[in-house]
């Protein structure tokens, strides 16, 4: 008997189906018991559910093109982008009370040209290689930046010293087992401090492409998508890292774009072969930041005050929702 | 009697404080004095035995002796020691005063290591504590997840060049690069739409003066953002400054609001203020992107 099932698997399929399969459907695959003649009808409903729906996407499409110029415009496939959560606090581009703020904030000064961004790289202690290179790496993509090793000093207590040797950013990277996983970005004179986590790191060396090292040259900088207000605060935040007047004679430039709460940054080259092509090398290293928290003063977890924290019950229970 | 107890357990049958290795014999009584399996150090075969132990930062010495052996609730005495060092020590002598002298010297020494190990922790508490926060790996793996996928919808490559190419026709280059018709042509169609844009009279003149300078002018014209609005109500006086600032607050912040992979508004945002300054000192236009 076994053997006979399984011999006649293969010729299998005239008899039953078509008697079955009419109206009122009188069982459905899920209520056959054996597990081969299961499988081999619902592949057989599968193949027939393809069918159906190549035959109704031909038909549209004849009549589409039968109508001609009078067809309906096609549907925009729906993605998450077109389907976010409206924010309240999406940024208008003529909101004058915006603009005030941003005029006052702890940026002006550096949006009005009085301040020349000077960076503070360091680490979490101890160190290990990777961290270490991707340290120096981003010194060399951040202009005017600096890198000191951390032995064992409080943060708390570097932070004065910075001010009074007129740093005006520190970023902190942390690193756990051996590679970095988080970020810390501290505007210097009373900043906001911006906590990120940090994700996949690629160093030079591991992309693919077959560039120079970055020059000297200060690179220009993309922000993307940033469209809340605490985008717009973090936008801030990156694009005074980097001085106010990039040469463009480097032809570089730094990307920070935000994708669905996900901040990737990149690093290229690029040179315009005609007024429409633009090629891209990628050089420098590239990394995704992920917003975990901002305090409205400099760096300080436990009096801190917060202006936004990732709270993850609340905040992640929507797909749809982002808040950059 | 101990030396029964010994020949049982420490050789023969099973004790379970025993911990061997290739080298050694451990044990892991509590009350041990080396912490190692020997004749002289375990508790269990030995009918007079002390030991120093350390609880909540407190050092104790615990004595053990043969009048007590049938009590064995009441049969380790503890004795508090002397915060001060030498004074404990002191305090272990008095109390094991007629004791074998290995007793004595080993909780001598098992003091002093404590001690030490105690001020130890105290010092490194004062540094800064590193806390370890637990990875929860469902939620590692769904971020992980995500960000994949917020990469293959962001497309960055097409992003970044859309954006240079966005950049370059709306002159924030200036003179490096020579792509001058198509440029040209853009801008004059741009002149063309945006004729309702506030400064019209000026424009107008414009217009009659000179086409050149004029394209370049117009194809930067666009909608306010807000640090250029910012800066149009406060340094509306010095020229130069404006002109620098803007070019360069183009350049390197350009914020595509609301930008969606699908749609975005074409155009970059631009002040006016450009236009008045273009009125008054046309020949300079050119500097701009120096």
């Amino acid at each position: 008997a076994m053997a006979e099932n399984g011999g006649g698997a293969a010729e299998r399929g005239g008899p039953p189906a078509p008697q079955r399969v009419l109206f009122p459907p009188t069982f459905s695959v899920s209520e056959i018991k054996n597990k081969q003649r299961r499988h081999f009808m619902f592949l057989r409903w599968k193949q027939q559910q393809r069918k159906e729906k190549l035959a109704a996407k031909k038909k549209r499409r004849k009549e589409r093109e039968a109508l001609g110029d009078k067809a309906p415009p096609k549907a925009v496939p729906k993605t998450i982008e077109n389907q976010r959560v409206y924010d309240e606090t999406t940024v208008d581009p003529n909101d004058e009370e915006v603009a005030f703020d941003e005029a006052t904030d702890e940026f002006a000064p550096y949006f009005n040209r009085q301040t020349v961004p000077k960076i503070l790289i360091t680490t979490s202690d101890r160190p290990r290689g990777r961290t270490v290179r991707f340290c120096e790496q981003l010194a060399t993509v951040i202009p005017n930046s600096h890198v000191y090793y951390r032995r064992g000093l409080a943060l708390k207590r570097i932070i004065p010293q910075c001010i009074a040797r007129d740093f005006t950013d520190l970023i902190v990277i942390n690193e756990d087992r051996k590679i970095p996983n988080g970020l810390v970005l501290s505007h210097m004179p009373d900043g906001p401090t911006a906590h990120f986590r940090m994700s996949s790191v690629r160093l030079r060396k591991e992309i693919k492409r077959k560039g120079k090292e970055p020059t000297e040259h200060v690179p220009e900088v993309i922000l993307n998508n940033f469209t809340t207000r605490l985008g717009h605060s973090v936008g801030r935040m990156f694009a005074s890292l980097f001085p106010h007047d990039p040469q463009f004679t480097g032809r570089q430039v730094a990307t920070f774009h935000n994708q669905r709460d996900y901040i990737f940054f990149r690093f290229h080259r690029y040179i315009f072969k005609s007024e429409k092509k633009v090629g891209i090398q990628e050089l420098g290293p590239r990394f995704t930041l992920k917003l975990r928290s901002l305090q409205k003063g400099t760096f300080d977890s436990k009096f801190g005050e917060y202006e936004w924290i990732h709270k993850r019950r609340e905040m992640d229970t929507s797909r749809r929702k982002f808040h950059l | 009697s101990p030396q029964v107890v010994w020949s049982m357990l420490g050789n023969r049958q099973f004790c379970s404080y025993k911990m061997t290795t290739k080298t050694q014999n451990f044990c892991r009584n509590e009350y041990n004095l080396t912490g190692l399996c020997n004749r002289s150090s375990c508790p269990l075969a030995n009918s007079q035995y002390a030991t120093v132990r350390e609880e909540k930062g407190r050092c104790y010495l615990y004595m053990k002796t043969i009048e007590r052996a049938a009590f064995p609730r009441r049969l380790w005495e503890r004795v508090l020691l002397n915060k001060n060092y030498e004074k404990a020590l002191e305090q272990i002598d008095e109390n094991l005063i007629y004791w074998p002298r290995f007793i004595r010297h080993k909780c001598k020494q098992r003091f002093t290591k404590i001690t030490q190990y105690l001020i130890r922790i105290r010092k490194l508490t004062l540094k800064r504590q590193r806390k370890l926060v637990p990875l929860r790996r469902k939620i590692e793996r769904r971020e992980r997840r995500r960000e994949e996928k917020a990469l293959i919808a962001a497309q960055l490559d097409n992003a970044i060049e859309k954006e240079l190419l966005e950049r370059l026709k709306q002159d924030t280059y200036g003179d490096i690069y020579n792509f001058p018709i198509h440029a040209f042509d853009k801008a004059l169609q741009q002149q063309g739409a945006e004729s309702e844009s506030e400064s019209d009279a000026e424009r107008e003149e414009e217009e009659d003066e000179d086409v050149d300078t004029r394209e370049f002018v117009e194809a930067e014209d666009s909608e306010l953002s807000d640090f250029e609005d910012m800066d149009k109500l406060e340094t509306s006086s010095e020229e130069e400054q404006e002109e620098e600032e803007e070019v360069e607050k183009k350049a390197s912040h350009s914020k595509s609001k609301g930008k969606t992979p699908l749609k975005g508004p074409a155009r970059r945002k631009r002040p006016y203020i450009e236009i008045e300054y273009e009125e008054e000192t046309e020949p300079t236009t050119k500097t701009k992107a120096a």
